[in-house]
């Protein structure tokens, strides 16, 4: 099995080919610049998983809404759910960015983080 | 029961209602639109024409210079941007030569002021930036560039502050004569007035067949528009029409009295309402306005538009001459103000009180004067125009004049609280464009709709989804909340 | 008071040099942010991706701008909200700053430097003049991205994009995570104009369709937008009769192109470059105005948030020597845009300022496959790049060692895209 991927690691946007000579799962990658690239090939074919960067209801803060991200990549097929809890959660200010706000999602051992600092007023 | 009841708050219907409120009567102004001045008035080519191409003996020719006459006083009065900038028609070839000296006579006989035909070395030493090709042009230096919108929404203003009642989201659907006076019903009400001026733009021949057999049809002729950067704002100096043709007054090339550029119109026939622009016919535009100015700079073009004409044509009913409609009808008490397209703008004050005096007054018997008509609007302050100084001054009296929200144009927070907060005031996102330029420039408000929105909301007190950009329920800016199902309020 | 340098915005470009300014030595540092907040657009791009080179970290827009604050605030350098600057003025030695808020009212600033990091904005849909209607609905992606990401309301459900570029791309995932349904994404070259990774992870992940060679050729709806009619364009970009398609939509998102945001700079009399939109600047950011700086998209727009803050680092550190008097003026070299490449930024290089190297940052005009950049002085090849692929969406960073340079005395450095030689 051949396959083209391009890594979306970082915005470098590397065009990797990942071989698998004998359908093993032992997984040759090339085209990678750096040693994410691999990583990222392996687990995109065996597991892909994204980062879900989007926001939640906050409560007396300057604007109504609070940045927030997974603190890991969780399962692609996850996402939309994941949304669905999201969207539930409503927080107070003051809040500082890295606070948690959902601890471990869909029980996938992943918290839910704040990606900024606001004040309460 | 009101004494008059005016169908359509265009710059006709707005600027009659304000002549009539010098008198002591019950005015109402009528309009579907969610803001005044919200079609022809609001989609031309902003200019004031110096009154010589109409024949002296049309309506048109009657009022076009004697309203042109009137624009710097009315413009004071009325705090509207407005500058007499002069108008060049430009000859090629000895044939159009030939019009001009036409245009000049007509212009004569219309009472134009100081036409003058100018050589080839005039006209460039006045427009250096026009086509090495031209060989002539008359020149009138009445011809002005005003804000159409600013003259129509102030002119609104004026007219409530003297009494008229003002009455938008009422399109008018049905008029009955009842005895001696008209039921107009609306969607929201009934009205009932003993006078009725329609003045409803390209609409002024349904709205008569409410009443009385048609004896006049209107036409919609479309025009497409470009508005370039203010950066190619001094392009030219003063209007540039071509030589007209039997097709019109051409491809004009102007400034813009807040400094940016236009070129425009072309002319087709379409449906009523048809505002769309076409790929052909922006391009035909382009191209003629290259003929007299090869020097546009079409990367700095910021906005294309196109807006509609009423043009009365010939039908078997028809008695008109493509001239101003400007008449009691045959029904009693109902007075078509119609047909009322170029040169309607410049011709709007003359016009105006004509209408008012000549028409509507034999009508209506022991008329008093409103001895509270005041003819100035409260001044409106720009601060984009102020020193320094006065910067200073008005931060300190008013901290929302410190606050820009449009960058391109400069238009503080103040401005914009002011024109929502006067009478006929903005509702809309693009009413405070029309009335206070937030939006108007390079960015075409990318950056400040978003603000614009919000000041709204607030002044209105209602949420930012319920800011409409332009007519009522139906052009939400904003689909409602994310995450909507956790919103508290 | 006269500051020493004073910066003209206080999003990535102004924080990261007003850090490095005073850092430098420049005492008297002001940031002056029209917003109500520092951090600039930063605050609205909630995704990841910031920071890789800077912080070897994926951090999201609000995350990276933290942490250049708390090193503005932990430097004590003061900065003025909700300020806008109305003029700039040159008067040799000290530069004039005309600004407002609602606080102080009208001020007038002196300071010897000025760094201007005012950043870009958005074309327009009145920039490109799509035919049709002008209904509500039609929004550039990032007035989008502002309310949704943090006012927290919707402008639609069935949303069209024009253009693939970045803030597209990242909307086109926000709208559909946020229950929008996304139709399509609309490219009027045969190549997206936005990052590979951005394809991958907005369109790919949740099967958007980019439709490359594709423009809107109208837009339907009087007063709400209720759809657009999509052709297919040929190489020279012209519509291709009956390819025609109408999609119907509630919102449609532009999403073509940015532009550096320089009427202050073109006001004050810097010299500005047509094919940048931005100043022409030195390798420390020194614009034609000595003493006036510029750095960031208000030079010419990144695509790398990360490439904003070192380019700001160069401003910084410009600005400083000029307060401490040790700028040199004499510029030794001159760029010159060669074959393929559309601009060269910096334009100028003083060879006495640059202390290691100097990183030319630039943009190719079309795609090339397997292709060397090559800088030359004269006839005199000084440096190669090789890339297995040029895009004009991404900018190339060409980093050329001082003695390289050094061993020529002036001249034209010349970029030039070519074959590698086997």
């Amino acid at each position: 099995m051949i396959k083209e991927l391009t890594c979306i690691t970082c915005p470098m946007g590397c065009q990797l080919t990942v071989v698998d000579k004998n359908d093993d799962g032992n997984f040759e990658v090339t085209g990678n610049t750096c040693k994410r690239g691999p990583k990222y090939a392996i687990n995109e074919l065996t597991n892909p998983t994204r980062v879900i960067p989007t926001t939640v209801v906050v409560r007396n803060a300057m604007l109504p809404r609070l940045p927030v991200k997974t603190a890991e990549p969780i399962p692609k097929g996850k996402i939309f759910d994941a949304m669905k809890v999201i969207n539930q959660v409503v927080v107070d200010a003051p809040i500082k960015s890295g606070d948690i706000i959902i601890e471990n999602l869909l029980g996938l051992g992943i918290n839910v983080v704040s990606t900024k600092t606001m004040a309460k007023c | 029961m009101y004494d008059i009841a005016i169908i359509g708050a265009g710059i006709a219907g707005s600027y009659i209602a304000r002549e009539l409120s010098r008198y002591k009567l019950d005015i109402v102004l009528l309009d579907g639109e969610n803001d005044v001045g919200n079609q022809i008035t609001m989609a031309n080519s902003a200019i004031v024409h110096a009154g010589f191409d109409a024949p002296s003996y049309k309506l048109k020719g009657k009022f076009n210079a004697a309203g042109n006459i009137m624009y710097g006083k009315i413009c004071d009065d009325l705090d509207v941007p407005f500058k007499r900038c002069g108008s060049l028609v430009v000859a090629h070839d000895e044939f159009e030569m030939a019009t001009i000296h036409d245009l000049y006579k007509n212009g004569l006989k219309n009472g134009v002021p100081g036409l003058k035909i100018l050589f080839k070395d005039e006209v460039h030493a006045m427009e250096p930036n026009l086509s090495e090709d031209i060989c002539g042009a008359l020149y009138a230096p009445t011809a002005g560039i005003v804000s159409p919108f600013e003259l129509c929404a102030h002119v609104a203003e004026n007219a409530v502050d003297n009494g008229v009642t003002l009455k938008l989201n009422h399109m008018v659907t049905a008029i009955n004569k009842v005895d001696d006076y008209f039921s107009i019903t609306t969607a929201d009400e009934n009205i009932d007035a003993k006078l009725v001026i329609n003045a409803a733009g390209l609409y002024a021949d349904d709205v008569y067949e409410m009443v009385g057999e048609p004896y006049f049809k209107l036409l919609a002729r479309k025009g497409n528009y470009f508005i370039f950067d203010k950066d190619a704002g001094s392009l030219v100096n003063s209007v540039i029409f071509p030589c007209p043709s039997k097709n019109g007054k051409g491809i004009l090339v102007s400034p813009t009295v807040h400094g940016n550029l236009l070129i425009g119109p072309d002319a087709s026939p379409v449906d009523k309402g048809d505002v769309s622009t076409t790929g052909e016919q922006l391009d035909y535009i382009k191209a003629n306005a290259l003929k007299n100015c090869p020097a546009l700079p079409f990367k700095k073009i910021i906005r294309s538009y196109a807006g509609l004409r009423n043009t009365p044509v010939a039908d078997t009913f028809t008695t008109t001459d493509g001239d101003f409609i400007l008449e009691e009808s045959p029904v009693k008490g109902f007075i078509n103000v119609a047909g009322y397209e170029s040169p309607g703008l410049t011709s709007i004050p003359a016009v105006a009180h004509y209408v008012v005096e000549e028409i509507v007054k034999p009508l209506i018997p022991n008329i008093e004067s409103n001895p509270n008509f005041d003819p100035k609007v409260r001044p409106h302050l720009r601060f984009e125009e102020l020193s320094d100084e006065e910067r200073a001054d008005i931060i300190k009296k008013d901290p929302k004049y410190g606050k820009v929200i449009c960058r391109c144009e400069t238009i503080t927070e103040g401005e914009i609280l002011d024109v929502i907060h006067r009478n006929a005031g903005a509702r809309t996102v693009k009413s405070v464009k029309k009335r206070c330029r937030a939006g108007m420039g390079r960015c075409q408000g990318g950056f400040c709709s978003p603000r614009v929105v919000e000041i709204l909301a607030r002044e209105l007190n209602c949420s930012l989804d319920e800011i409409m950009y332009d007519q009522q329920d139906s052009t939400y800016i904003l689909a409602g909340q994310t995450k909507s199902a956790k919103e508290e309020a | 008071m006269i500051y020493d340098v004073v910066i003209l915005g206080g999003g990535p470009a102004g924080l990261s040099a007003a850090v490095e300014a005073k850092k430098d030595g420049a005492e008297n540092v002001l940031i002056l942010e029209r917003d109500r907040e520092l951090g600039g657009i930063l605050n609205q791009c909630i995704h990841n991706g910031f920071g890789l080179h800077t912080f070897n970290e994926e951090l999201t827009g609000p995350e990276y701008a933290e942490r250049y604050i708390h090193q503005v605030t932990d430097l004590g350098i003061p900065y003025l909200l909700n300020t806008m600057v109305l003029d700039l003025t040159d008067n040799g030695d000290l530069k004039t700053i005309h600004v407002i808020n609602e606080e102080d009212g009208y001020t007038v600033i002196q300071s010897k430097a000025v760094i201007l990091t005012m950043g870009c904005r958005e074309r327009t849909s009145g920039a490109i003049g799509i035919p049709g209607y002008r209904p509500s609905g039609v929004f550039t992606a990032g007035t989008v991205q502002r309310y949704i990401n943090m006012e927290g309301y919707m402008p639609g459900k069935e949303v069209v994009i024009l253009g693939s570029g970045d803030i597209g791309l990242i909307m086109a995932r926000r709208m559909t995570l946020e229950g929008a349904h996304v139709n399509a994404v609309c490219e009027l070259m045969p190549y997206s104009n936005g990052l590979v990774r951005n394809i991958v992870q907005c369109l790919d992940d949740y099967d958007i369709p980019l439709k490359l060679s594709h423009t809107i050729t109208f837009i339907h709806g009087k007063d709400r937008i209720e759809g657009v009619s999509v052709s297919q364009v040929d190489e020279k970009m012209k519509v291709i009769p009956g390819t025609e398609e109408y999609i119907p939509c509630d919102t449609l998102l532009l999403s073509v192109g940015l532009i550096p945001e320089n009427e202050i700079t073109r006001n004050a009399g810097v010299e500005m470059d047509d094919r940048t939109n931005g100043s022409v600047v030195g390798e420390l950011r020194q614009t034609s105005i000595p003493g006036v700086f510029a750095c960031g998209n208000v030079v010419h727009v990144h695509d790398l948030v990360d490439f904003v803050s070192e380019e700001a680092v160069l401003a910084g550190k410009g600005a400083a020597k000029y307060v401490k008097g040790t700028l040199d003026t004499n510029v030794t070299f001159t760029t010159v845009n060669g074959n393929g490449i559309s601009y060269v930024v910096p334009q100028q290089v003083a060879m006495k300022n640059v202390e290691e190297n100097v990183t030319f940052y630039m943009r190719v005009r079309q795609v090339f496959k397997d292709r060397v950049v090559n800088a030359y002085i004269g006839d005199q090849l000084v440096a190669t790049k090789k890339e297995k692929k040029l895009l004009p969406a991404e900018m190339v960073n060409f980093k050329i060692a001082k003695e390289l340079l050094a061993q020529y005395p002036a001249g034209e450095i010349r970029f030039v895209v070519e074959e590698a030689k086997k």
